[in-house]
C-alpha cells in the first residue's frame, strides 16, 4: 500500500473516531436526560407521585368517632444503646396529628452510628401510619455517653380499616456497619 | 505467553519501540499481543471471580452461617458479578476481537493501535481498584452487581472505588468499540464486502455499536450515584426529591443491552465453529446478520422486564413483556440456522464443536427460562429467587463462557501454531458440562420453591439441592484448572499444528495466513475474490 493511500485511510479513521466519540458523549448526556424524561413520564401516567400531599389533605378530616390506641415499643439489636419511648401508649383519633418522644442514650464511650427500623403490628396497619417527622428517617450518630430525645410526628390515615383498634409501633436500632471508630 | 511469540522465531522489527521483557507487553501496539493480554487478563479475572464463587458455594453448602459473615457474603456476590461480567467475559471477547477481526477482514492491525494499548491497560488498574475496595473501611460494596440506589448512596468508601473502577472499565470498552467499528468499516481488504465478512466480525460490529450506546449511560448512572454521595445532588435520594427507581431504569437501560453485548460475540464464535465442524457454509448468513441487528435494537426496548415489581402501570408491564418475548423470534432464527447448518453436514466432534453443541443446548434452555421470567405474573413470584440465578448463569456461563472455550480451542492452533491435547480437551468439556448442570440445573428447583438469592443462610428444606449445587461448583472450579493446564501444555509442548487443522474452516485467517499467524499479517492487503 502506498503512502498517500495510508495517509488517506488514517484521516478517514480519525474522522470516524471523532464521530463515534461524539456518539459516546451524546449517550452519556442521554443518561442524564433520562432524569427529567422519567419525571415527565411519571407525571403523564400519574404514577409515582410520592410527594403528593395525601397525608396533609387527609388531616383535614379528623375522625372523632373512632379512636385508636398506639402502643410504643423500642429495641436495640447488638447495640449498646438505651432506647425507650417517653410514654408506653397513647390514644389518637384517625387523622389527628400526634407527637411522641423517644430517648436514646449511648452507654459506650465511643461515637456510634445506628439507624432505627420501624415495624408495625398488625403489619397491614403500617401503610396507614403516616409519619411527617421521624428519627428513623436518617442515621443517628451519638457521641460517647450522649443522651438525646427525639420526636416522631405522625397521624393515622382515616382510611384505617374499622377492625383495627390498636397499633403497635416498634422500633429497632441497628448499628450501621463500618461507621463505628472502634469495634466492640 | 512468550512461548507463543518465540515459536514464530521472528527476528524482524519489534513493536513497542523494540523493548524486551515486560516493557514489550506494556508498550505493545500489535493487535495479536493485545489480544493475548486481554485473554490472559480475562482468565486471571475468571479465576478471581471463580474463587469468590467457591466461597459463596461453601457458605451455602449447609444452612446456617459457617465461613463468612452476611456482610462479607454480600460483598462476595457483588464482586463475583462485577468481576465476571466486566473483568472476565467482556475482555475475553475483546481479546478474540483483537486477534481475529484484523485477520478475518484482511487488515494489518486495528485502526487505532495505540488507543488499543490504552484500552487494555486501563483494565488492570480498574480491576485493582475493584479488589482494593475489599480493604476499605466497611469493605467492598455489598449491594449486588446492579449497584442499586439507595444502598449505594449509603455504602462506605469501597463504593467510591467501585464507581471509579466502572468509569475506567467504561472508558476501556468505549475506546475498544470505537476501535472495532473503525477497523471493520474502514480497514477491510479490497473485495471484502460487509456481507462477505465472517459472522464473528458482524456480531462484533453490532456489539460495538451497542457498547457505544449503553456503556456511557451506565457511566452516567454511577456518576449520579457519586454526586449523590458527595456533592449533595438528589438523583436517587428520596429525601431530596429523587427516586431510587429511576436508578433502576437507567441501570437496566444499560444492563439489558449488556446481556446481548456479552451474548452476541458468543453467537459470533459459535457461528464460526459450527460450520467448520459441519463442513458446510453457515446456513442463512444474511438472516443471521439481520437477526443479530434485530436483537440489538430490541434489546434497548425491554429493560424494564428486570423490574416488574417496582410498581409500574400494567400497560408498561404488558409492553415490556411482549417486547421481551419478541426477542425470542430473532434468537430462534439463530438457533434454527445453527441446527440447519449441522443438518446433513459431515459432523465431527472435536473439543470446539463439543463446546459449541453444549452452548446450543444450554443457551437455548437459558433462553426458555428467560421466556418464563418474561411473563409478568410468573416473574412476580420468581423475582430475586434462585430461578433467576439459574437462568442468567445458563446464559452467561453455558452461553458466553462455553463459547469462549470453543473459541480458545478453535483458534489456539492459529495463534500458537500448536495443537491442544484432544483427549484432555474432551475431558474438560464433559466435566464442565456435568458440573455446570449440577450447579445450576438444581437452582431452578430452589428458585421455584422460593429460595431468595444473595442470602447467606436458608431454611433446612433447601439443603439437598444446595449441597448438590455446591459440590458441582467445586467440581466446576477444579475443572477450570484443567483448562489452564491444557492451554499451557499446548503452548509449551503441543504438537505442531498443520496449516489448516480444521479443514472445514475457510475464512481468510485460515486460508491466507500461515499457521501459526506471524507477528505481522496482511501488511499488503489481500484481494478477496
Amino acid at each position: 500500500m502506498n503512502q498517500t493511500l495510508l495517509d488517506e485511510r488514517g484521516r478517514e479513521n480519525r474522522r470516524m473516531l471523532v464521530k463515534l466519540f461524539v456518539v459516546a458523549l451524546a449517550m452519556f448526556g442521554f443518561g442524564f436526560a433520562l432524569v427529567p424524561f422519567y419525571d415527565k413520564i411519571c407525571k403523564a401516567l400519574g404514577v409515582n407521585n410520592f410527594i403528593a400531599p395525601d397525608a396533609v389533605q387527609a388531616n383535614t378530616q379528623v375522625d372523632l368517632a373512632r379512636s385508636v390506641t398506639i402502643e410504643l415499643d423500642a429495641n436495640t439489636h447488638n447495640l449498646a444503646w438505651r432506647f425507650r419511648p417517653m410514654v408506653r401508649h397513647l390514644t389518637v383519633h384517625p387523622g389527628e396529628l400526634a407527637q411522641i418522644e423517644y430517648e436514646i442514650a449511648n452507654v459506650r464511650d465511643v461515637p456510634v452510628t445506628a439507624q432505627a427500623v420501624p415495624s408495625y403490628g398488625p403489619q397491614r396497619a403500617g401503610q396507614y401510619f403516616r409519619k411527617l417527622e421521624c428519627f428513623c428517617f436518617t442515621q443517628q450518630t451519638l457521641a460517647g455517653g450522649e443522651t438525646r430525645r427525639m420526636p416522631v410526628v405522625f397521624l393515622i390515615d382515616p382510611a384505617l380499616p374499622k377492625d383495627v383498634n390498636t397499633i403497635t409501633l416498634s422500633y429497632t436500632f441497628f448499628e450501621v456497619p463500618g461507621t463505628s471508630k472502634e469495634r466492640s | 505467553m512468550s512461548a507463543v511469540i518465540d515459536s514464530h522465531g521472528q527476528a524482524h522489527d519489534h513493536h513497542g519501540g523494540g523493548y524486551g521483557g515486560i516493557m514489550r507487553w506494556i508498550t505493545t501496539t500489535n493487535h495479536k499481543d493485545i489480544g493475548t493480554l486481554y485473554l490472559w487478563f480475562s482468565f486471571i479475572m475468571f479465576m478471581t471471580g471463580g474463587a469468590m464463587a467457591m466461597v459463596i458455594r461453601a457458605e451455602l453448602f449447609e444452612p446456617g452461617l459457617q465461613f463468612v459473615n452476611p456482610d462479607f457474603f454480600n460483598q462476595l456476590t457483588t464482586m463475583h458479578g462485577l468481576i465476571m461480567v466486566f473483568g472476565a467475559i467482556m475482555p475475553a471477547f475483546v481479546g478474540f476481537a483483537n486477534w481475529q477481526i484484523p485477520m478475518m477482514i484482511g487488515a494489518p492491525d486495528m485502526a487505532f493501535a495505540r488507543m488499543n494499548n490504552w484500552s487494555f491497560w486501563l483494565l488492570p488498574f480498574a480491576a485493582s481498584m475493584l479488589m482494593l475496595s475489599f480493604f476499605m473501611p466497611g469493605g467492598a460494596p455489598g449491594v449486588g452487581w446492579t449497584l442499586y440506589a439507595p444502598l449505594t448512596v449509603q455504602m462506605g468508601m469501597g463504593m467510591d472505588l467501585t464507581i471509579f473502577a466502572i468509569h475506567l472499565l467504561g472508558m476501556s470498552s468505549i475506546m475498544g468499540s470505537i476501535n472495532i467499528i473503525t477497523t471493520i468499516l474502514n480497514m477491510r481488504a479490497p473485495g471484502m464486502t460487509l456481507m462477505r465478512m465472517p459472522l464473528f466480525c458482524w456480531t462484533w460490529l453490532i456489539t460495538a455499536y451497542m457498547l457505544l450506546a449503553a456503556m456511557p449511560v451506565f457511566a452516567g448512572a454511577v456518576t449520579m450515584t457519586l454526586t449523590d454521595r458527595h456533592f449533595g445532588t438528589s438523583f436517587f435520594n428520596a429525601a431530596g426529591g429523587g427516586d431510587p427507581v429511576l436508578y433502576q431504569h437507567i441501570f437496566w437501560f444499560f444492563g439489558h443491552p449488556e446481556v446481548y453485548i456479552i451474548a452476541l460475540p458468543a453467537f459470533g464464535v459459535i457461528s464460526q465453529v459450527i460450520p467448520a465442524f459441519s463442513r458446510k457454509p453457515l446456513f442463512g448468513y444474511a438472516s443471521m446478520v439481520y437477526a443479530t441487528s434485530a436483537i440489538a435494537i430490541l434489546s434497548f426496548m425491554v429493560w424494564a422486564h428486570h423490574m416488574y415489581t417496582v410498581g409500574m402501570p400494567v400497560t408498561g408491564q404488558l409492553f415490556f413483556m411482549y417486547a421481551t418475548m419478541l426477542i425470542a423470534a430473532p434468537t430462534g432464527v439463530k438457533v434454527f440456522n445453527w441446527v440447519a447448518t449441522m443438518w446433513r453436514g459431515s459432523l465431527s466432534f472435536e473439543t470446539p464443536m463439543l463446546f459449541a453443541c453444549g452452548f446450543l443446548f444450554l443457551f437455548t434452555l437459558g433462553g426458555f427460562t428467560g421466556l418464563v421470567l418474561a411473563l409478568v405474573p410468573v416473574d412476580i413470584q420468581l423475582q430475586d429467587t434462585y430461578y433467576v440465578v439459574a437462568h442468567f448463569h445458563y446464559v452467561m456461563v453455558a452461553g458466553a463462557l462455553f463459547s469462549a472455550f470453543a473459541g480458545i480451542y478453535f483458534w489456539l492452533p492459529k495463534w500458537t501454531g500448536r495443537m491442544y491435547d484432544e483427549t484432555l480437551g474432551k475431558w474438560h468439556f464433559w466435566l464442565s458440562m456435568i458440573f455446570f448442570n449440577m450447579i445450576f440445573f438444581v437452582q431452578h428447583f430452589l428458585g421455584l420453591a422460593g429460595m431468595p438469592r444473595r442470602i447467606p443462610d436458608y431454611p433446612l428444606m433447601f439443603e439437598t439441592w444446595n449441597k448438590i449445587s455446591s459440590i458441582g461448583a467445586f467440581g466446576f472450579g477444579l475443572t477450570q484448572l484443567l483448562f489452564l493446564y491444557i492451554v499451557l501444555k499446548a503452548i509449551r509442548s503441543g504438537e505442531k499444528a498443520p496449516q489448516r487443522p480444521w479443514e472445514g474452516a475457510d475464512s481468510i485467517d485460515w486460508t491466507m495466513i500461515p499457521t501459526p499467524a506471524p507477528y505481522h499479517t496482511f501488511e499488503t492487503p489481500p484481494v478477496i475474490k
